[in-house]
């Protein structure tokens, strides 16, 4: 059961074949059993879940009409918060803090009754592309314990990845949720831009940060996308308009006449020869199931990364001035005449990590003035020019694709040494947060130099986000009728029973 | 311009509330240097004419009716504290002695 899809344990639950409280107990079995291995979370809530799971089987009981993830059980990333439970981001300066409040997506996922099992371990802050950054130790990859599971959320992507969990959030400011989805062989979506609500979400870069559904298939991120998204006067920058209708997109799998643009820029030089195969095969297969391909050009992509590099850090600097020691996490040096400057000095070295400090340096220099202008000005013009590529693109395509990432999982600690090497993975994801549209990543099969997974990216305008559903679902049927089975039967098995 | 002296890293760790050891300062400047250089690139194409772009979306100011909602109890929001006093959070001293 726990390799089932989360609509195929939906319906199982809805049929009577099984119980929610059942359902979360072998998830917690299986989490009990492996991840000591994977360590895909960070705090696991037996209690809630299963008072969650029971409530929800209550409600069945007596007739109750559902909703239809309602009894599935979910993986939550570390830096949403949810009332009562610890939330860190990663973080030693949040170690211990519960939330007095939940966070938007938390109150709907309880409203939805979808059973929160725990936390999954993240990049500090969102920041990394390898959860190497998180305070509590790296995630490893199911399909090779020595690699990297992606970040930031490689905990949510692994939990998936790993049976742990048939539902995960993740957030998305730079491919935090495409990548890890890319390097695991899970499906991760970045709605567009204001699609989530962004309240209670720990802010990183508040203009790029997006929180998406993470799941084994296309179905089931439509599914919790439904159940997610909607404007929220909680969250200023939150899109008044109907959410996208992607669980109808997600079930047709409609790509007959469908114009599909291959982004020239992200592809070629840099690319793994077997990440570029299976996104070549991925286009043969969207051809015949009746879609057009075309190629587009997107010059200005090649200076995203630069501009990420430069935007991120600086709102990071700004929105992480919060953490101050004085109203919530962690206080050091508060010894009789330290002054507050003393105290927050000294609370900030210990409990921020290598990474976070770096980009926070980085942002105070770019916005510093006598340099404002030379990098984050310019670097705001870089953002107008990709949002122009994109528009030009779209009047060309009804959506985008790309490779999700260059390369296939690495090594842990290969990378962690070179900051620049490790921005490098972001490069085919970047340009999307940048312009506010949408993104996915599905698996498009297996590198046959390393036999690891490969991600496709589908990239769609401002809320059109049922298009890239379309495309997903068509792409995805096309492999699986190829392939004979689904991509994660080929995880090699864990240290616990399946 | 694309390099950061041990000083300037230190001075951005003061403006920052950071502390940061000497060998920290000297191994950040260091890394700067790389990192500056690659993203200084986006002045290649930031010519006078391109607007900035500050957010995705198109927004002005959001507006709510102007009516009380529920929200926080004292004790919750006091609920995380280092340290708290007489329903207040309970900080270092800020200001001199004689003040």
């Amino acid at each position: 059961m726990i390799r089932s899809s989360a609509s195929e344990m939906a319906s199982a639950l809805a049929q009577g074949e099984i119980t929610s409280l059942a359902l979360t107990q072998l998830h917690l079995d299986r989490i009990a059993s492996v991840d000591k291995d994977v360590h895909a979370f960070l705090h696991i809530d037996t209690e809630g879940a299963l008072a969650q799971a029971s409530a929800v089987d209550a409600k069945r009981a007596k007739g109750e009409k559902l909703s239809p993830l309602a009894g599935v059980p979910l993986a939550l990333k570390d830096v949403l918060a949810q009332k009562g439970v610890p939330t860190t981001c990663g973080s030693k300066i949040l170690e211990g803090w519960r939330p007095p409040y939940d966070s938007t997506v938390v109150a709907k996922l309880k409203k939805n009754d979808i059973v929160i099992l725990g936390k999954t371990n993240m990049d500090e802050f969102a920041m990394g592309s390898s959860t190497e950054n998180s305070a509590y130790g790296p995630t490893h990859n199911p399909w090779d314990l020595s690699r990297i599971p992606g970040g930031s959320g490689g905990g949510s992507a692994a939990s998936l990845a790993a049976f742990e969990a048939p539902l995960a959030i993740g957030t998305d400011t730079g491919g935090s949720i495409r990548q890890p989805a890319a390097v695991t062989g899970t499906v991760g979506v970045k709605p567009t831009y204001g699609g989530v609500s962004r309240y209670g979400l720990v802010a990183f870069s508040s203009s790029l940060d997006q929180a998406g559904p993470c799941a084994r298939t296309v179905l089931d991120t439509a599914l919790l996308y439904e159940a997610i998204a909607g404007h929220d006067a909680k969250d200023a920058t939150s899109i008044n308009a109907p959410v996208p209708q992607v669980v109808a997109a997600a079930k047709s799998g409609d790509v007959k006449g469908m114009k599909i643009g291959v982004v020239k820029e992200l592809n070629g030089d840099g690319y793994q020869p077997g990440v570029r195969a299976r996104f070549e095969e991925s286009l043969e297969l969207l051809a015949k199931a009746g879609a057009e391909i075309v190629e587009v050009s997107c010059p200005n992509f090649e200076y995203a990364l630069a501009a990420y590099y430069l935007i991120a850090p600086s709102e990071c600097s700004s929105n992480l001035a919060r953490f101050d020691a004085m109203r919530y996490g962690l206080r050091v040096g508060d010894v009789n005449g330290a002054s507050a400057e003393e105290v927050m000095n000294l609370t900030r070295e210990v409990g921020f990590g290598r990474e976070v400090k770096r980009r926070i340096i980085l942002g105070t220099y770019a916005l510093s003035s006598g340099y404002y202008d030379a990098y984050y000005g310019s670097a705001q013009k870089v953002r107008t020019l990709i949002t122009q590529d994109f528009t030009a693109a779209f009047t060309k395509a009804d959506v985008l694709v790309s490779p999700t990432c260059p390369t296939t999982a690495f090594k842990i600690g290969e990378k962690s040494n070179d900051p620049l090497a490790m921005y490098l993975n972001d490069i085919a994801t970047i340009p999307v947060n940048m312009a506010g549209i949408g993104g996915m990543s599905l698996p498009s099969g297996l590198a046959d130099e390393d036999g690891l997974p490969v991600g496709f990216q589908i990239m769609s305008p401002v809320m059109k986000d049922e298009r890239m559903y379309s495309v997903g679902a068509a792409l995805e049927a096309a492999l699986l009728s190829k392939w004979g089975a689904p991509i994660l039967s080929k995880v090699p098995a864990l240290g616990g029973r399946a | 311009m694309s390099s950061l002296s041990r000083d300037e890293v230190a001075n951005l760790a003061r403006l920052a509330r950071i502390e940061m050891s000497d060998e920290e300062l000297v191994s950040l400047a260091s890394e700067f240097t790389v990192i500056l250089e690659a993203v200084a690139r986006v002045q290649e194409v930031a010519s006078a004419d391109v607007a900035p772009t500050s957010h995705p979306l198109p927004l002005r100011n959001v507006f709510r009716p102007d009516v009380t909602t529920p929200s926080l109890t004292p004790e919750e929001a006091l609920s995380g504290a280092p340290a708290s006093e007489e329903q207040r959070f309970r900080v270092p001293q800020i200001l001199g002695e004689e003040a």
